[in-house]
């Protein structure tokens, strides 16, 4: 099919870009470990309180300045046992599921945001620099409270 | 074929019956969406127990389901109508039965929306659990888009016939493409609801499946936004050059583009689930690089569209670089509405890109951010299509004319509908990456400092949001003159013609079974592996709730 010659160019240069753009996204992701959460595990939705380590949420000291924090997402709060504090420059594992319908999970000023659907577990980790008061809330409408479902999370000095 | 210029009398009733649903739902839609953002920036409590989310999902439903759906149908069916001649008696009764169908479907839904019984907003994600016939309605009116599509498909097959000829008249075939397109779409919406919502509300089975409904809405939901956004490219590719005094610039080129919109918006559903668990992050990525195919068709249409007004520009003796700018018909409603669309497209397509993009979405995903991209693009740059072709469809339809001043009153709509969604898309972009989520209504959550400093921002998208009412009623007064009130008359329809010179188009380009054969590919390739994945590793699926 004839294309005009400047149509040519202009294709060529938005598709070079769109190439370009691509393989960015794609080395930052796979060979630098920037891969969305997808995690692949799995537990009865109906059975939350009864598997671990949801049977027990809250946050659990695992290195130097390094943390796991399981919560529990249900209408319209994240369970947790533990006061959620840690020090500045920790490291925290977030490990999420959900009791009842799906939620979101976000925490404004950093990169943390992903989907708790449930039955399945997700998991993101991000280390927090900065003290100060962040909120972790949900950005998936999840009911009629669905605008009450934030926490909040304090990093100490 | 002085017949062909005029849309028949019975098929423009057939038409018009669409558009007033469209743009009753544009009025009842809108008013929604003005009290959302006064109740999300704390101006108003909404009175009478209607809740916020109730207003969010009529809000949802009426515009990006009813107004866009109709609207495109009715404007097919006269375009049809306008290029291939009177719809044959089969087809035509199949277009009554469809919008039958549909509107049965509307008002259900509706209905159900109104008692409370589905505020699940339109996206109805499992497991908020709706009342059965809040699906039925949705199916209904998904069954009535494809009767209506298959009148188009018929009449098209018996124009062929008829007419022994290889190349169809370039409306009809973007039509035709379009409907194939929304056929292919909703087969994965309907079997969600048919086999997993329905009898899951009814209470016949106890538990669904929540990444699989979840993959069948979005299999479907991306599509849906290049179903709203084609009709554009056809007044754009096929209506613009007319006006404007111009050639459309390549038939060929024009039909390519809608092929490749065929292939390319249909295997990239996981774009919009980049977040979630259970789909690995390599198929992930592949949809994420099929989504950006469909840039290259977006980028073919931009020039094609600056090309036919540069040629046309330059025709009225336009000089230096830029001079065919100024020579465009600014003045003339039925260019500027849809102009100031295609530009607001830039920045908006733009966004798109940002929320595709793997890991970079991550920073927007469910924020204000989306919304303001959404508004941007289905709300303005196809909306305001969709005005500037009412602006002489409906004249044309009703045998009246759209006079000077009324061109001068739809400017007046087309500059307010700007200046508010710069408001309200800007602030919603801005508080987006600041961290407000979407679709929540009015909260500080105890007076958090991050959530109280979005609340500037809210205020301004109420600010937005109430010029836009304002253009809204505006729009409502113009349709209603035009289509009663408006002097009697011949208004044109206007359809291009290719420039001269300019290529055969080859018959290649309307091989159905060789572009439907390879969509249907790249579909199996992109979806096959997850899906099973998702099938055999479920856990035990979720009973309903209803949390409203």
């Amino acid at each position: 099919m004839h294309m005009h010659k400047l149509e040519r160019l202009w294709l060529m240069i938005g598709s070079g870009a769109l190439i370009v753009f691509l393989l960015v996204i794609g080395v930052n992701a796979f060979a630098m470990g920037h891969t969305p959460p997808s995690d692949s595990n799995i537990l009865d939705p109906t059975q939350v309180d009864l598997t671990a380590p949801f049977d027990d949420p809250g946050l659990k000291k695992i290195g130097d300045n390094e943390y796991e924090l399981v919560l529990v997402a249900q209408a319209f709060t994240f369970q947790s046992n533990d006061e959620l504090k840690i020090p500045e420059g920790a490291t925290v594992h977030f490990k999420v599921t959900s009791k009842d319908v799906v939620h979101g999970f976000q925490i404004p000023k950093t990169n943390v945001n992903m989907m708790i659907t449930p039955g399945h577990v997700n998991t993101i980790t991000h280390t927090f620099d900065e003290a100060g008061q962040f909120l972790i809330l949900c950005n998936e409408y999840c009911g009629v409270g669905h605008q009450a479902m934030g926490v909040p999370l304090e990093v100490i000095k | 074929m002085m017949n062909q210029m005029i849309v028949d009398r019975n098929d423009a009733k057939l038409s018009m019956a669409h558009l007033f649903i469209a743009f009753a739902a544009v009025l009842l839609g809108g008013i929604a969406g003005l009290l959302q953002t006064l109740v999300r920036s704390g101006t108003i409590v909404l009175p009478a127990g209607i809740g916020y989310y109730q207003l969010l999902t009529a809000h949802g439903i009426l515009l990006a389901l009813v107004f866009t759906t109709y609207f495109i149908i009715g404007f097919f069916y006269a375009g049809m109508s306008r290029t291939m001649g009177k719809f044959y008696d089969q087809p035509y009764r199949m277009g009554w039965l469809g919008y039958i169908v549909m509107t049965i479907g509307t008002v259900l839904t509706t209905i159900m929306i109104l008692l409370n019984e589905g505020t699940v907003l339109y996206t109805f994600y499992a497991p908020l659990k709706a009342s059965p016939w809040f699906y039925i309605g949705l199916t209904l009116f998904i069954v009535g888009t494809w009767l209506a599509g298959g009148a188009m498909c018929h009449q098209y097959y018996i124009w062929k016939k008829v007419s022994h000829k290889k190349i169809s008249p370039l409306f009809s075939f973007m039509a035709v493409m379009t409907m194939v397109l929304w056929f292919v779409a909703t087969i994965g919406v309907a079997v969600s609801v048919i086999f997993q919502f329905i009898p899951w509300s009814f209470g016949w089975v106890d538990e669904i499946n929540i990444l699989l409904s979840r993959t069948l809405f979005w299999y479907f939901g991306h599509p849906l936004v290049y179903f709203w956004l084609l009709p554009a490219y056809v007044c754009w590719y096929v209506i613009i050059p007319e006006i404007i005094g111009g050639k459309i610039f390549s038939d060929s080129l024009a039909r390519l583009s809608f092929v490749l919109f065929l292939l390319f918006s249909i295997p990239v559903g996981f774009h919009h689930q980049l977040l979630e668990s259970g789909i690995s992050p390599f198929w992930k990525y592949l949809q994420v690089v099929l989504t950006f195919m469909v840039i290259v068709p977006s980028l073919m249409t931009a020039f094609s569209l600056f090309a036919s007004f540069e040629i046309a520009g330059r025709k009225k003796g336009a000089k230096g670089l830029f001079g065919w700018f100024r020579a465009l018909p600014w003045k003339d409603a039925r260019f500027f509405a849809p102009m100031v669309g295609m530009l607001i497209f830039i920045p908006a397509g733009a966004g798109g890109i940002i929320n595709a993009s793997n890991q970079m979405n991550q920073i927007v995903h469910n924020t204000l951010w989306v919304t303001g991209h959404f508004h941007l693009t289905v709300a303005s740059s196809v909306a305001l299509t969709f005005f500037g072709i009412a602006y002489w469809l409906i004249p044309h339809l009703t045998g009246r004319v759209l006079t000077g001043r009324m061109h001068q009153i739809a400017n007046l709509q087309t500059v307010l509908w700007a200046i508010g969604m710069f408001f309200m898309s800007g602030a919603m972009h801005t508080v987006g990456l600041l961290g407000a989520p979407r679709r929540t209504a009015y909260t500080t959550y105890q007076d958090n400092p991050d959530a109280l400093g979005w609340i500037p921002y809210e205020v301004t998208m109420a600010v937005g949001g109430s010029i836009l009412f304002i253009a809204i009623l505006l729009l409502i007064y113009i349709i209603t003159d035009l289509a009663f009130f408006a002097p009697k008359g011949k208004e044109d329809f206007p359809i291009g013609e290719v420039a001269e010179g300019a290529e055969k188009t080859p018959a290649i380009l309307e091989n159905w079974r060789l572009w439907l054969g390879i969509a249907t590919v790249l579909i199996l390739v992109a979806y096959t592996v997850p899906v099973v994945h998702m099938i055999e590793h479920a856990p035990p699926g979720s009973p309903g709730y209803k949390f409203w």
